[in-house]
This record gives C-alpha cells, structure tokens and sequence, in this order.
C-alpha cells in the first residue's frame, strides 16, 4: 500500500502501476461530471459533436460542488464526492472512448467499470465522502465552467487541484475492485453471524 | 408583545442561523463517536479516511464553511407551544429560511422535480422542504429540529414487510441486509436507523428521525430494545465494511438507533435508514419576543 504523487496528464505507464488499496495525491486538472454530465458526454459522442473539453489521459472527479461566484470569478465552497453508481452505465464508454486515466468518487463502481480499466489502463479512486471542505482547500481554481445549464451541481468544472487526497485506489488496471470484494466478504460474514443466531434459537 | 410580521421575520432569521450551524458545525456526539471509532479501527484505509473526515470536521469549523457539499433536502421536525402566537405563519417561514439559506450560507440547490428534472434552485419545491409537525408543547415556544440530510444516506434507505412469525431474527436478517446491500454508498460510518412497527410510511418516519435526531450514545428507554441496539451494532460492525467501504474493523456504524411502534397482527414493518458520519442536526427554539437558542 504505497503513497504516489501523481500530475496530469497521467501516464499509462503511472497508471497501471497502481493497486487497490495505493493512497494517491494528485495535482494538475480534474473535471467535475455527475450523472446529467455523462449522459450529455454521451449524446456528443453518439453525435459525433467536438467535446468542448480534452479528457485524455485526464481525470473525471464525481462531484457535484458549491460554487460561488464574486466579482466575475468562481470559487468552490465545498466539493466533496458524490455516490459513483449513477455513472456505471456511462463511465466505461468514458475510458474508452474519451482516454479517462482516473476517475475519482466515493461508494464503488461495478464490473463495466473495472473491466474498463483493465483494458484500457484506468484506475477507480475513493475520496473520503463528505469531506467536502477539505476537497475545496486542494482546489486551487476554478479554470472554466461548461453546461452551466444542467444546474450548478450537475456541471462541468474544470478545476486546478493541489495535492488533492487522499485518494484510495478501489479499482486498479488488474481488474481488482476492493469495495466489491469487501462487500462479498461482507455476505458471507452476515451468513455467518445470522446462522450462529438461528442456531443459538434451536 | 411583537406583530406578526416581526415574528415571522424573526423565526426565518432564526432557521437561517440554525441551519447555518447544522451545515458547518458537527453535533459533539457524532464528533465524539468518529474520534472513539478512530481510535478502535485496525485497518490503514479506514483510519486514513477516518482521519480525513475529523480533518474536514475542523477545516470546517475554523473556515465557518458547509462541512459536506450535500446539504441535502432539508427536513423540519416542528413542536409547537400551546401558547406561540403566529402559528399560521411558521411554514411560510420556513420555506422563506430555506431560501434565503440557499443564497446566504451557501446551501447547494437540490430540490428537483421528478418528471421534468427542473431544479427549483432554492431548494423549495412540492412539499419540500419537508416539514413534519411533531405536536405540541408546553409553554408559548416554538422548537424547530433541523436536519440537512445528504442524497448519498438517503439513497439507500430500505423497506421490508417482515413475516410476523419470525420475530427478532427477521429485525437482524432485514437491517444486516440492508447494511450490506448499503455498502459503501451512504459514507460509513453511519447512524442506522431502525423503526418497527406501526403502519408502512410510520414505520420508515421513525428509522429517519431515529437516524437523524437522536444524540449518538443515547439508548431507546426500553431495556430490551436498547440491548438489541447493542447487539446489532456489533454484528453490523462485524460485517467488517469500514469507512468508505474499502474494509474496516470498527467503522462501518457509529450507533443503531430502533424506535417502534404497536403493529396490526398481520404485518411487521421493518425500516432502515442511514444517517451518513456527517450528521448535521440542530435544534432551534424560539420566543414570542423573537430570541432564540441553538442547541446541537
């Protein structure tokens, strides 16, 4: 379980050296995309449309921030991660159409996902959920703001971060997913502690 | 004696200040009981992000900043003095605090309509925010919970109809179900709420508030259910899920919560709801003269 500082654009290379359970700092550029974000990437693709935003070797950050605006400029209040279930059904056509290197949230992501990054050279990352103040502080500036009109959560913010973290890798290149296997785990121990119950009742 | 204006004004900047508290300052029983999970969790990432989130909590504080950028859909628990004068204008007041809380603070706009998608932007909207009328009280006060709820909690909250024959063990089988199918979605460590009993939609209203509105280390009064409240957090700690969901020995609930109520012969509803680390509550309570208090 080591510790990396990571700068974008990521390296394939960099990338693909990381394993579940890595703790990441990243600094460079993310963007924000929540569900309505994916769906319109999606729509431009299916279109054939230019996206106004280069996502290779980029990072995608579920997030969905406050944001305020003073004299003409953006500030992000607080912006932690939003659940990244939503963006299952998008998230590997990002990847692979798009050059996604990492994608950062919280709660877990399915198979799609994880065999996406292990084609492709990807990895999944946990921010802490709720550290929303704490996200803010590693931002440094808002850099543009793109499809204002799905509504300030919902978004593209392209963003300068600092050592943002920390980010636990859950879905590494290898196709392993750490909260999937801590939720099998999780099964079988209810078994077990349900089973010792109903004996304890016979 | 006040106008009913001034009070209405009055109960508005109250709310606003009340929610202002809710959304930067953690209550000090859930402080508490994430520092005490801290210091009981064996595994690195579960206490890595464990020590993030007690970063987050006093970045928060000292930058006077919402601690999570889910400031949820806002709910209202509302006890009124038998004797508070202006009782018809407390709701329009709290929809107007609401609004001018999403602007001031600021409160992220969640409010959305389900068929066209269209957010309000003010966080009011059809029966939002969600105020409950939690009855009377004595004397001429008004008392006002409020509880910023995030969407990510919410998400996973859980119904069952149990089989009446089965008792206890179908309580255990719902809530350890619920906690796994959960997973890392609501941002554990959690506050999982349980209500029994009652009719369907009674029984899903005290999972929430007991989710929401209990202190974390108090216990339901009767002895038995406060011993099952025990014991379930044992076994849902045990299920080893842990902050974040990425593993953890001590961090997957920081309290189980159960209220109940008598059920029909036929029907055992069962509730589950979570409440994430980031419980923010506060408890607003406010005079004819228009001073108020907040407690957290």
């Amino acid at each position: 379980m080591a510790v990396y500082r990571l700068v974008t654009p990521l390296k394939e290379e960099d990338v693909r050296r990381l394993r579940v359970g890595d703790t990441i700092y990243i600094s460079g550029i993310v963007y924000t995309a929540r569900d309505a974000a994916h769906k319109r990437l999606l729509e431009y693709l299916r279109e054939g449309r230019e996206l106004p935003f280069d996502l290779s070797n980029g990072v995608i950050y579920h997030c969905g921030p406050v944001a305020v605006k003073e004299g003409g400029v953006w500030r992000i209040v607080s912006a932690g991660p939003t659940t990244s279930m939503r963006m299952e059904p998008y998230e590997h056509i990002a990847i692979e159409r798009l050059g996604v290197r990492m994608v950062i949230g919280k709660g877990g992501m399915g198979a799609k996902t994880a065999e996406a990054c292990k084609r492709h050279g990807a990895v999944y990352t946990v921010f802490t959920g709720g550290a929303g103040v704490l996200a803010a502080q590693a931002i440094k500036r808002v850099l543009d703001v793109y499809w204002l009109d799905l509504g300030m959560p919902e978004a593209v913010w392209k963003l300068e971060v600092e050592d943002f973290g920390p980010l636990t890798v859950a879905i590494d290149s290898t196709g392993r997913n750490i909260i999937d296997e801590v939720v099998k785990m999780a099964v079988e121990r209810k078994k077990g502690v349900l089973s010792q119950e109903h004996n304890a009742l016979i | 004696m006040w106008l009913d204006m001034d009070l209405k004004d009055a109960i508005v900047r109250a709310v606003v200040d009340g929610l202002h508290r809710a959304v930067v300052y953690l209550p000090k029983d859930v402080k508490e009981a994430i520092k005490r999970v801290y210091e009981e969790e064996k595994s690195p990432t579960a206490k890595t992000h464990l020590e993030a989130i007690l970063r987050n909590i006093e970045l928060a504080e000292r930058l006077g900043l919402p601690l999570c950028q889910d400031t949820g859909i806002i709910t209202f628990y509302v006890r009124v003095g038998t004797g508070f004068p202006a009782i018809h204008q407390i709701e329009e007041a709290l929809i107007e605090a609401v609004r001018k809380a999403t602007s001031t603070i600021p409160l992220r706009p969640n409010s959305v309509d389900p068929f066209t998608n269209r957010n309000s932007g003010d966080n009011t909207g059809r029966y939002v925010p969600v105020i409950f009328w939690d009855g009377f009280r004595d004397g001429d006060g008004l008392e006002i919970v409020v509880v910023p709820k995030g969407g990510g909690s919410e998400y996973v909250s859980t119904f069952a109809m149990g089989v009446p024959g089965k008792g206890v063990e179908n309580i255990k089988e719902v809530v350890l179900d619920a906690v796994v199918r959960a997973g890392a979605m609501p941002c554990p460590p959690t506050i999982i709420g349980v209500g029994i009993g009652g009719t369907a939609d009674l029984a899903m209203h005290l999972a929430r508030k007991a989710a929401t509105v209990r202190r974390v280390g108090s216990r339901n009064p009767d002895p038995h259910v406060a011993e099952l409240e025990e014991e379930l957090l044992k076994m849902v700690n045990s299920l080893g899920i842990g902050a974040m969901g990425m593993g953890g020995t001590a961090s997957t609930a920081l309290a189980v919560h159960i209220e109940y109520a008598y059920r029909h012969p036929a029907t055992y509803p069962i509730a589950v709801a979570f409440q994430c680390w980031a419980a923010r509550r506060a408890v607003v309570t406010i005079e004819p003269s228009g001073r108020y208090e907040i407690e957290q």
